[in-house]
C-alpha cells in the first residue's frame, strides 16, 4: 500500500476499530449496566427522536458562541493595540486582565444571573470571558514583537505611528493572533455550554446545549445526553476549521508554517 | 562646499553604559566606499545607527550634508544585516514600501520599484514572497529597497556576513557595477578585510573598549574592480596590510 492510501485509510480504520470496541465494552457490561454505555446506534436514534430539540439547542449555543467570541475577538484586539504602546501600560493593566482569567466561571455565573438574569446576554458574557485573554495575551505578544530593524526602516521612512501599527506591526502580528484565534474558538463553544448550563434560559425554547444537557441528565435519556455531545463536538470542530482556514487564507502564500516540506 | 559626513569628537554611550564610541574623527567626501571593520564591539554598526540618526550622540557633533542626521533622513538607506523584508509583501511591494511610507504617487513607485529590481537582476521575481527566494537573493531585494530612494548616502550594516563566499564575491561586484551608475557614498560595516578592499577607497580600522578610529588605510584600486582586481597584487597587498593592522588592533586589546 502507498504511503498515500495508508494516510486516507488508517483514520477511517481507526474509527471503525473505535465503534468496534465500544460494542464490545457494551457487550460486557451486565444487562443491568448496558444503558450506562449506550451502543452507538442508539444515539443515532436518539438523534432522530431528540432532532428537532438538538437543532433549535445548537442554534442557540452557536448564537451565543458566535457573538461572544466575535466581542472577544474585537475587544482583545483593541485592549492588545493599547497594551503594546508602553510597557508601563502593560505593567498596569496585566494583573488585573489575570484576575479576569482566574476568576473561575463557575463564580462568575451566579453574578452574571443577579446582573443580567439568564439568557442570551449572560451566555454572551461568559463566552467572552472564556476568549478574552489568550487572545490579549497572543495579540500583545505579536504586536510587542516586531523586528527592531523593520521598525527602524519605517522611522527611517518617516513613517506616522498609525502607518507604523498598520503597515508593519499588525502585519507582523498575524501569526500570533491566529495563534490566539484557534485557542478561543476552541473555547467559544465550550464557554457558551458552559454559560448555559449555568445562565441558560428554558423560556420560550431558548434554551442551548447546555441547558439541554441539565434537561436530558435529569430524566436519565443517556443515549440522549451522548447525541448533546456529540452535537458539542460537531460545533467545537466547525469553529475550529473555520478559524484554520480563515489563518490559512489569510497566511499561506508567506508564512513558513505554510511552506511545503520533504516530509 | 562641506564634506557629507562629519565627525567631530564624537562620543556615544547607551543610557548609563560605558563608553562605545571614543572621539571619533573624519570626514566623507561625495562618492567615498568607506569599509569599517575592527573586532566586534568597536562600535562600527553604532557610526552607522549616528549617522542615520537612529540613536542619540552623548558629545561631539555629527552632521550629514550640512544637517543634524534627524533633518538628513531623506538623504539615506539603510542595509541591514538580515534582509528584514515583509514576509507578507511580494518583492516588488517590498522595494515600495519605503516609497509607499514617503507617500509616492502609486505607479510612480511601482515603477521606480521595477528599476530598482532589475538593478539587482530580480525582475523575473516580482511577486515572489520573500520565503520563496534564498538567503543571496533576500538580500539584493533588501539592497533593491534600499536604492529604490535614491539616496546619496547608503550605509550598509554588514549586508552580506551570513552569505556563503561565492555569493558574497558576485554580490560585492554587483553592489559596485549599480554604483556606477547610481554614484551614493557608502558606509559599508564588514568583518571580512577582502569584501573591505575589494569595495572601498577608504578604510576605517576600528579598536574596541571603547571604539576609536585606530588607523585610516586608503585603497588605490582603481575602479572599476572586477575579479581580475582580486588577483592583483597590490589587492593582495592592502589585505595583507589591513589584516596585519587587525591583527595588531586586537592585540594591543589583550
Amino acid at each position: 500500500m502507498s504511503n498515500k492510501t495508508l494516510t486516507r485509510t488508517l483514520p477511517a480504520l481507526t474509527g471503525v476499530l473505535f465503534i468496534g470496541l465500544w460494542y464490545l465494552a457494551n457487550a460486557m457490561l451486565s444487562s443491568e449496566q448496558k444503558f450506562l454505555l449506550p451502543q452507538p446506534h442508539l444515539i443515532l436514534k436518539a438523534f432522530q427522536t431528540n432532532g428537532d430539540a438538538l437543532w433549535s439547542a445548537a442554534l442557540n449555543t452557536l448564537r451565543g458562541a458566535l457573538l461572544g467570541f466575535g466581542l472577544a475577538v474585537a475587544g482583545s484586539f483593541i485592549v492588545a493595540l493599547v497594551l503594546s504602546l508602553t510597557p508601563l501600560i502593560r505593567a498596569s493593566l496585566y494583573p488585573y486582565l489575570m484576575i479576569l482569567q482566574m476568576t473561575p466561571i463557575i463564580i462568575i455565573a451566579p453574578i452574571l444571573i443577579l446582573w443580567a438574569g439568564p439568557g442570551t446576554v449572560s451566555v454572551t458574557v461568559i463566552t467572552f470571558l472564556i476568549c478574552f485573554f489568550p487572545m490579549v495575551v497572543n495579540t500583545t505578544q505579536g504586536l510587542i514583537s516586531t523586528d527592531r530593524n523593520l521598525v527602524d526602516l519605517f522611522r527611517m521612512c518617516k513613517a506616522s505611528k498609525h502607518q507604523e501599527i498598520f503597515l508593519l506591526r499588525v502585519p507582523a502580528a498575524l501569526p500570533f493572533f491566529f495563534t490566539g484565534l484557534r485557542i478561543a474558538a476552541t473555547l467559544a463553544p465550550i464557554g457558551a455550554i458552559v454559560g448555559d448550563f449555568y445562565a441558560g434560559n428554558s423560556a420560550g425554547g431558548q434554551g442551548g446545549l447546555g441547558f439541554l444537557t441539565i434537561v436530558y441528565s435529569s430524566q436519565f435519556k443517556i443515549p440522549a445526553l451522548f447525541a448533546t455531545a456529540v452535537t458539542s463536538c460537531a460545533l467545537g470542530f466547525l469553529f475550529a476549521s473555520t478559524v484554520i482556514a480563515l489563518s490559512w487564507f489569510t497566511m499561506h502564500k508567506w508564512h513558513d508554517s505554510y511552506s511545503r516540506t520533504d516530509s | 562646499m562641506p564634506s557629507l559626513v562629519q565627525f567631530n569628537h564624537v562620543e556615544k554611550r547607551y543610557g548609563e553604559g560605558p563608553l562605545i564610541l571614543d572621539r571619533i574623527n573624519f570626514a566623507a567626501e561625495r562618492g567615498d566606499f568607506i569599509a569599517l571593520i575592527g573586532p566586534s564591539g568597536c562600535g562600527k554598526s553604532t557610526i552607522l545607527k549616528l549617522i542615520a540618526g537612529l540613536s542619540p550622540i552623548s558629545g561631539g557633533t555629527v552632521t550629514v550634508d550640512g544637517m543634524v542626521p534627524e533633518n538628513a533622513i531623506e538623504e539615506l538607506a539603510f542595509v541591514f544585516q538580515e534582509p528584514t523584508l515583509l514576509p507578507w509583501l511580494t518583492v516588488q511591494k517590498n522595494v515600495e514600501v519605503p516609497l509607499r511610507l514617503r507617500a509616492t504617487r502609486a505607479d510612480h513607485r511601482e515603477q521606480l520599484a521595477k528599476t530598482c529590481l532589475s538593478l539587482v537582476g530580480l525582475s523575473e521575481r516580482a511577486h515572489y514572497y520573500p520565503r520563496q527566494l534564498s538567503g543571496g537573493q533576500k538580500m539584493r531585494v533588501s539592497i533593491a529597497r534600499a536604492l529604490s530612494l535614491s539616496p546619496k548616502i547608503l550605509l550598509l550594516d554588514e549586508p552580506f556576513g551570513a552569505l556563503d563566499e561565492m555569493t558574497r564575491d558576485h554580490l560585492n561586484e554587483e553592489l559596485l557595477t549599480i554604483r556606477e551608475q547610481k554614484a551614493w557614498t557608502a558606509f559599508f560595516v564588514t568583518h571580512s578585510v577582502a569584501e573591505a578592499v575589494f569595495l572601498s577607497n577608504r578604510i576605517f580600522v576600528l579598536s574596541a573598549n571603547p571604539g576609536r578610529l585606530y588607523r585610516e588605510v586608503p585603497v588605490d584600486l582603481p575602479y572599476p574592480r572586477t575579479e581580475e582586481t582580486r588577483q592583483s597584487a597590490r589587492y593582495q597587498a592592502l589585505v595583507a596590510d589591513v589584516s596585519k593592522l587587525l591583527r595588531s588592533v586586537e592585540r594591543n586589546q589583550l
